[in-house]
């Protein structure tokens, strides 16, 4: 449970704005679970099925309280990956991007520009921020992630595009400054 | 003529690629796309750098550890678990 319980907290928090409310959202879906469990009849995985219940419970108390994030698909539409100015008129970089630091013994991002991650994530707009927090952080497939959210697969790919090319965007700077 | 052609329609540029990118990490790129971003990525430095840091990003959002559990939540489980056994 404890494995599973910081993973809901940050779904819930796709769905609620304030950590009290995703708190609340994630006892109740326990409760939900614990009471439901005999119904559990295995065709999915037990994750998908506490995820179904969540989404739920979340999408309930949204109703309930009007203050759900506002879930426009529309999001995925804002703008390119990279901002224009980045290439010349022949649609060829300018100048080379901007690499972001790396840590040579693991292959990821350097452990500087990892800790901004979850800054960055908060920061996008709601639904961007639900489709990379359940890919990405969560690591939930993507047709599960439509059955969540309500939205098509096409969609599900725009808005996880936008959303990792925005956090891309919020960590070059602090290369660029530190470069 | 016919090789003109071919070549015009097949090539890519930079600001077509990073829009493209997603699709490829998702294995969901048509087959022609799916040509044509990996003869752009073999000539491009700039897109091949691009396209890494997207795996690099991707591999350490899996690696951001979740939030840790809230004692409130283990408080009301452990109550809901004790009323479904039910008095003792």
């Amino acid at each position: 449970m404890a494995g599973y319980d910081g993973t809901l907290r940050r779904v819930a928090l796709t769905f609620v704005r304030t950590p009290a409310a995703a708190d609340e959202v994630v006892q109740e879906t326990w409760l939900n679970v614990v009471r439901g469990l005999d119904g559990f009849e295995g065709r999915s995985s037990l994750r998908t099925w506490i995820f179904k219940i969540l989404a739920n419970v979340a999408r309930t108390r949204a109703v309930r309280d009007a203050r759900s994030v506002p879930f426009s698909t529309l999001e995925g539409e804002d703008r390119p990956a990279v901002e224009p100015s980045a290439f010349a008129a022949d649609g060829r970089w300018s100048s080379a991007p901007t690499r972001l630091d790396a840590d040579p013994e693991t292959g990821l991002l350097s452990s500087e520009l990892r800790a901004r991650l979850r800054d960055a994530v908060e920061e996008l707009p709601p639904v961007q921020r639900a489709v990379i927090t359940l890919r990405d952080l969560v690591g939930v497939p993507p047709d599960e992630v439509c059955d969540l959210l309500g939205i098509s697969d096409g969609n599900q790919r725009v808005l996880l595009h936008r959303a990792r090319a925005r956090v891309r965007a919020a960590l070059v700077p602090l290369v660029e400054v530190s470069g | 003529m016919r090789l003109l052609r071919r070549r015009r329609r097949d090539l890519l540029v930079c600001r077509e690629f990073v829009e493209l990118v997603t699709d490829y990490l998702e294995g969901t790129l048509p087959d022609g796309d799916g040509a044509r971003f990996e003869a752009h990525l073999s000539e491009c430095d700039g897109c091949s750098g691009y396209l890494e840091d997207m795996r690099r990003l991707v591999a350490s959002l899996h690696r951001v550890p979740a939030p840790p559990p809230d004692p409130a939540t283990r408080d009301a489980l452990v109550r809901a678990f004790e009323d479904l056994r039910g008095p003792a």
